[in-house]
């Protein structure tokens, strides 16, 4: 599935300061749909280069990360539950550094 | 209406306010769901209505938005450009930029500053450490090593801003603390007592009775409304961590409030509204207000805090003023015996016994030394001796200071 992953607010620092990732992320093994919760274990294997705990904190994202599915708060999709399609933006954004 | 992205799927909910538009996010503040234009209508008002409510502003002052760069300031200076256009407030607005001095960080973020002076169309001014104190942070870090680096800095923004509001001529300075920042200010000042500071950090406006008021409009916004209304409007802010180790103690505070929110997002209101409501008992002795004798700067002390970080610096002894009750302001001279019962050395020796080796008989009554104990450096403080210590106390004393005072 392809997929447009964006990261602001500081966490592109964490994959090698690269904001925007055209992805290619299969489904997993013996399941007909990707979640957010499938693609946050892939990003978490594939894209974060240091400090994962900036981004993840249990099976979420740490608290004060902000998610967005196609300009949407991931809070009114069903956070960890929500269905990604084909050509789906998902947007990651830290609001945890200074103002 | 459609929007430019696809909708997730149908049956997308609508927006609790216009019941036509496909809804953007959550409110936390309401847990509403709202769409983007309604959001912008809604976040817009009710900060108008704050600073109608509190009197924040009056018409034709002059205004210093404190501007970093970052998120909250950049979405301050868009919105309070906007509310005063919107509802004729009459304010002369200007950015108001501290540079502290940091390669790699804040210069870059005062790139991002200046392209908000063109973009907002408000006047820049920018005041340096270097200016102002003739160090810059990098300076600092290079004498004084990553620890207690945050609190030169702290205290020495807190003085830059108001030295350049001063320089402005503005009757007041907003800045960008939101509900979240103040919520952590809370916690922090109830974790470490500080009974003045809980008192004064939850007010809207602070230091009416000095020369330039502080206001913040952005009191009961919440950090994840202002992250994305700068997100959907691609306001230009920048953020990247300080290069110089964070604050870790405000970080835990800062965490812990937002596993509360993502919890109960309430509970950031009511943390505030908590130490709003607090009653001080009034057998509590709180510190008086006075001027520094040094730069007449408001201060409780004789000296404020920024003239004795700096007088330590100068003079080769940045520990001075790091800590509890130590340093010019204090009279804590101990003497060797009264230390000595209470701490020894990674020898074993009592910490006199220890003192008295290091000083080796060169010390005469009337003396003062002064203990560095991070790292491991003893200075005479009337003096020129500067003894360099290399086996001081390995067991990291709750102090980092002692002053001894040769009694006999």
């Amino acid at each position: 599935m392809h997929l447009t992953l964006e990261f602001g607010g500081g966490l592109e620092l964490l994959c090698e300061s690269v904001k925007v990732h055209n992805v290619n992320v299969d489904m997993p093994k013996g399941a007909d749909k990707l979640t957010m919760k499938d693609l946050l274990a892939w990003v978490r294997t594939n894209l974060i280069k240091e400090r994962p705990e900036m981004f993840i904190k249990g099976e979420s994202v740490r608290p004060g990360v902000l998610v967005l599915v196609n300009d949407c708060d991931w809070e009114l999709s069903g956070q960890l539950d929500t269905t990604l399609e084909e050509k789906d933006v998902v947007v990651f954004i830290s609001t945890l550094h200074g103002g | 209406m459609e929007d430019d992205t696809k909708p997730k799927k149908p049956g997308t909910r609508l927006c609790c306010a216009c019941n036509q538009r496909r809804a953007a996010l959550k409110r936390p503040k309401t847990l509403e769901q709202i769409c983007r234009e309604c959001f912008y209508a809604v976040f817009e008002e009710e900060i108008h209505q704050v600073i109608l409510e509190n009197k924040l502003f009056k018409p034709g002052e002059r205004i210093a938005i404190g501007a970093s760069g970052g998120k909250d300031s950049t979405v301050l200076a868009y919105v309070l450009s906007e509310l005063n256009r919107r509802h004729n407030y009459g304010l002369d607005l200007f950015l108001l930029s501290v540079d502290e001095g940091i390669t790699g960080y804040r210069d870059d973020s005062l790139e991002t500053v200046k392209r908000n002076e063109l973009q907002y169309g408000l006047p820049l001014k920018i005041v340096s450490y270097k200016d102002l104190y003739g160090w810059t942070m990098d300076e600092i870090v290079k004498m004084i090593g990553l620890k207690n680096n945050c609190t030169f800095c702290g205290v020495f923004r807190r003085q830059a801003l108001d030295r350049g509001a001063a320089l402005l001529k503005v009757d007041k300075v907003a800045t960008g603390h939101n509900a979240d920042d103040i919520a952590e200010t809370v916690l922090l000042n109830i974790l470490r007592g500080d009974i003045a500071r809980l008192s004064r950090c939850t007010s809207i406006i602070t230091g009416e009775d000095g020369p330039i008021p502080r206001c913040k409009p952005f009191k009961y916004t919440y950090e994840k409304e202002i992250v994305m209304y700068a997100y959907f409007k691609k306001l230009d802010y920048f953020s990247t961590e300080c290069i110089y180790s964070p604050n870790a103690y405000r970080g835990f505070a800062r965490e812990f409030i937002k596993d509360l929110e993502r919890i109960r997002p309430r509970a950031i209101l009511d943390i505030i509204k908590s130490g709003e409501d607090f009653r001080i008992a009034t057998s509590t002795k709180m510190p008086e207000q006075g001027t520094c004798e040094r730069c007449g700067y408001i201060s409780s002390q004789k000296w404020c805090k920024a003239c004795v970080l700096l007088e330590g610096l100068n003079r080769g002894l940045p520990k001075l003023g790091i800590g509890r009750n130590q340093g010019l302001n204090s009279d804590a001279k101990e003497d060797i015996k009264k230390d000595g019962r209470t701490k020894r050395s990674s020898s074993g020796l009592a910490l006199h016994q220890e003192i008295g080796m290091w000083l080796n008989g060169r010390e005469t009554k009337g003396d003062v030394f002064l203990f560095d104990i991070h790292p491991t450096k003893v200075f005479q403080i009337e003096g020129i001796t500067q003894i360099v210590l290399n086996t001081w106390l390995m067991g990291h004393p709750p102090k980092s200071i002692v002053l001894v005072h040769i009694v006999s």
